[in-house]
């Protein structure tokens, strides 16, 4: 490793310009195919990386949840339901095609808005999104062979409920599906990342989706609880954290409502010594730095065999040495803004608890902006089994290492969470890649790779990462009634 | 000669059974020694294990600690197995008959509802090596990956079993569950419990380790909430007409985010055979693998 030399390759600056982003100043609700006022207040949305404020968003009320519930119980009961399937997917793949032409102009605003490197809304965000788009539109008139004889059905008004850190991505795994199935939906995105949303909203209504089948409706966590508790709604789809989603769920214990939820996680990113380690290393910093940590299915506990502890721990080091953290508009950079101030601060509160707690904490020498949220890249070694940033999803940039002997140790320890999203295991050897991969109580698991995402891939959790598919066959049924 | 009095002229003092629950392979009385008597045309079915939170949570001990092994015994032997429970089963219809029609059966219906408690046993004896294929997936993803999906157990299940269909709606519900890997916890009916105890003598007689099933006997308004708020059980089969227990249980159920599912079946019906049943208590787990790039192609399949 030659990081001894006084050389600096810096990356000359490399910002992608954003005079093609148009962000209006403030925005309504998008109810019944037009923007419309909210009866509620507004609230500013801002650029992480800047802490500068991008436009004004509606905080929609009760009675807006109201309206865009009516708005689309109508265009189910009258127009969405009887459309025959064909149709509906060839909406379904305007809005795909609409959403490659624009890509350039939601890759920026995603990046604006969210804080994720451009690198990352460019080649993953914006193309997965019209990826779920093209991939569902063309399920809408299939569904009789996805479940033979069951009848398929779709279940009416879906409320949907998307995080912060894959704003777009999100928004299409969502609406994808549930208008391929023939729902109508409301959908609410992330406080803190409502533009990319609204921008869908616009290409909706260029692709002249009827009114109604869409709303999307801008707030706060108030918003959602509406959405959960409006009576005319069939069906709640939630991704976010744990704690909201058992919220919901005890929310609609009373009720026939449908429900999935794609909650939170714990990964164990799990590297045997027969690995090849420098894949390894690039996997593992992939597993956990990728999206600055925003990740319910981050490899956040990475376990190490004990014979390579040392080497992957130095390589680990040198490699993050060399990650660019800063402006997300920058074409090289690694790790962009963290989504929020509160984030950033839960953030240092377990790089806190991990040192109080005895863990041994690393983190490069790298500048940051002066203005803006920002965490460099974390680890901490000699990690406890019991230790809080090895048992709670802290959603950030944070790695905390452990290390095993035996495969059942390495087992036994990975499944030692009550989460269940996603695991990765490295090493050579495919007969153990199997087992592991079969011994892992998650709901993905990569092996000798991470963080791969496809719209024909179902992706949910197990145990307390929540239950239902969002992805290929299986993500119909999330929409659909059978016999 | 003196007239002997014949012993058949006597009436033989019948041997009673004593109902007692099924945890971990063992017959155990409940733990805190209490008994209900359920009354069929006013005459008491017996003295039945009235069941308490300590052996709901032994019970479920037992079920997590069969689970890993039962979930690993090969789709074959868990075939053979569940055949296995039918041969028992079939070989004391005669016995089922009876206790159905002490709990109330017709004897036509009670002689129905064995035949199809064995036969629905069969059905499920032949899915265990046949639903994966039914439900698994490869998956053509635009990158260079093998992509697979495959269901897996969902853990420990809880069961409250149906009320009106002791045997029939008991085993029907507890087939797929096991078919798919999972242990459970069963509930019996609370009127008619004969059925369940009895059936755990079958399963023990068969080849299915102690764990696999578990059941017990008693009331399910003071049951309630202790299995669904449990942090070990991973999902509830609910197979009761009782909207009230069926909220407060998805309530507490959200603990842990249970798996509630109420049950909506006939099962007298040909599709109960279904192995829906059996996808409903699994997982989906979806494997990626790395393909070499040969040449310049996308993913290989």
């Amino acid at each position: 490793m030659a990081d001894s030399t006084n050389n600096t390759w810096d990356f000359s600056p490399a910002p992608e310009s954003i005079g093609h982003a148009e962000i209006d100043s403030s925005y309504g609700l998008f109810i019944n195919g037009e923007f419309v006022n909210a009866t509620g207040d507004q609230f500013e949305t801002i650029n992480p990386a800047t802490e500068q404020k991008l436009a004004t968003i509606s905080n929609a009320s009760k009675a807006d949840v109201n309206k865009a519930v009516r708005a689309a119980r109508n265009a189910y009961e009258k127009i969405w339901s009887k459309m025959p399937g064909l149709e509906r997917g060839k909406y379904i793949f305007r809005i795909a095609r609409m959403i490659q032409e624009r890509a350039r102009e939601l890759t920026v605003i995603e990046t604006l808005d969210g804080g994720k490197s451009i690198r990352e809304s460019r080649d993953i965000d914006i193309p997965l999104a019209a990826a779920h788009f093209f991939y569902y539109a063309g399920w809408a008139d299939k569904l009789d062979y996805a479940f033979p004889n069951r009848s398929p059905r779709p279940m009416g008004v879906a409320g949907q409920i998307i995080p912060w850190n894959f704003p777009l991505l999100m928004a299409a795994w969502k609406i994808a599906p549930a208008l391929a199935t023939g729902n109508t939906v409301v959908l609410k995105p992330a406080e803190t990342t409502s533009l990319t949303a609204l921008k869908l909203a616009e290409i909706i209504q260029q692709a002249d989706l009827p009114p109604g089948v869409v709303n999307i409706v801008t707030g706060h966590g108030e918003t959602g609880a509406a959405i959960v508790e409006h009576k005319d709604v069939d069906k709640i789809a939630f991704t976010g954290s744990t704690q909201v989603g058992k919220g919901i769920q005890r929310t609609l214990s009373g009720t026939d409502k449908g429900c999935t939820l794609e909650l939170g996680g714990k990964a164990a990113n799990i590297v045997f010594e027969d690995a090849t380690i420098d894949q390894a290393v690039e996997g593992i910093v992939n597993g956990i730095y990728f999206n600055q940590g925003h990740v319910c299915c981050a490899g956040s506990r990475l376990f190490v065999q004990e014979s390579i502890h040392d080497e992957v721990v130095a390589k680990l080091k040198h490699r993050i040495g060399t990650l660019i953290v800063g402006d997300p508009l920058d074409k090289n950079t690694d790790i962009g803004a963290i989504n929020s101030g509160q984030q950033l601060q839960t953030i240092n509160g377990y790089i806190e608890s991990g040192k109080e707690q005895g863990a041994v904490f690393y983190q490069p020498n790298c500048e940051l902006p002066a203005k803006g949220f920002w965490c460099r890249p974390t680890l901490f070694t000699g990690v406890a089994q019991s230790s809080r940033i090895a048992q709670e999803e802290i959603f950030g940039p944070v790695l905390a290492v452990q290390t095993f002997r035996t495969v059942s140790e390495v087992i036994k320890k990975a499944n030692n969470t009550p989460y269940g999203l996603s695991a990765g295991v490295w090493t050579d050897k495919g007969s153990k890649i199997f087992n592991l991969t079969s011994q892992m109580r998650a709901g993905v698991v990569w092996a000798n790779t991470y963080n791969q995402f496809d719209p024909t891939s179902p992706f949910g959790g197990f145990k307390e990462s929540g239950f239902g598919r969002e992805g290929g066959l299986h993500g119909l049924s999330a929409y659909l009634k059978v016999n | 000669m003196a007239k002997k009095k014949s012993s058949s002229n006597s009436k033989r003092l019948e041997v009673l059974k004593t109902y007692k629950m099924y945890i971990g392979g063992a017959f155990p009385r409940t733990e805190s020694g209490r008994f209900y008597s359920p009354m069929v045309d006013k005459k008491s079915l017996g003295n039945i294990c009235l069941a308490s939170r300590k052996d709901v949570r032994n019970a479920i001990v037992a079920a997590r600690a069969a689970q890993p092994a039962w979930a690993g015994k090969t789709a074959y032997n868990k075939g053979q197995i569940l055949y296995r429970v039918a041969e028992m089963l079939e070989g004391r219809r005669d016995q089922f008959t009876a206790e159905l029609v002490a709990q109330g059966s017709t004897l036509a219906n009670a002689r129905k509802d064995v035949q199809a408690s064995i036969d629905r046993l069969i059905v499920f004896a032949g899915w265990c090596d046949k639903y994966q294929q039914i439900f698994s997936s490869v998956n053509p993803v635009a990158s260079s990956h093998f992509n697979f999906s495959v269901l897996e157990p969902t853990g420990v299940v809880f069961v409250v079993a149906n009320e009106q269909s002791p045997l029939l709606g008991l085993v029907s519900i507890v087939a797929p569950i096991i078919a798919g890997g999972n242990t459970c916890v069963v509930l019996a009916s609370e009127s008619k419990p004969l059925s369940a105890i009895t059936f755990a003598e079958v399963l023990n007689s068969s080849d299915v380790p102690g764990g696999v099933v578990n059941i017990l006997t008693g009331k399910l308004t003071e049951l309630a909430e202790h299995f669904a708020r449990h942090m070990d059980v991973n999902a509830i089969a609910f197979d009761r007409d009782d909207k009230k227990n069926l909220a407060k249980i998805k309530l507490y159920a959200a603990d842990n985010v249970k798996r509630v599912h109420p049950i909506e079946q006939n099962w007298s019906d040909d599709s109960a055979a279904s192995p829906y049943l059996i996808q409903q208590f699994s997982e989906l787990k979806t494997t990626w693998h790395p393909i070499e790039k040969i040449s310049a192609s996308g993913s290989g399949y």
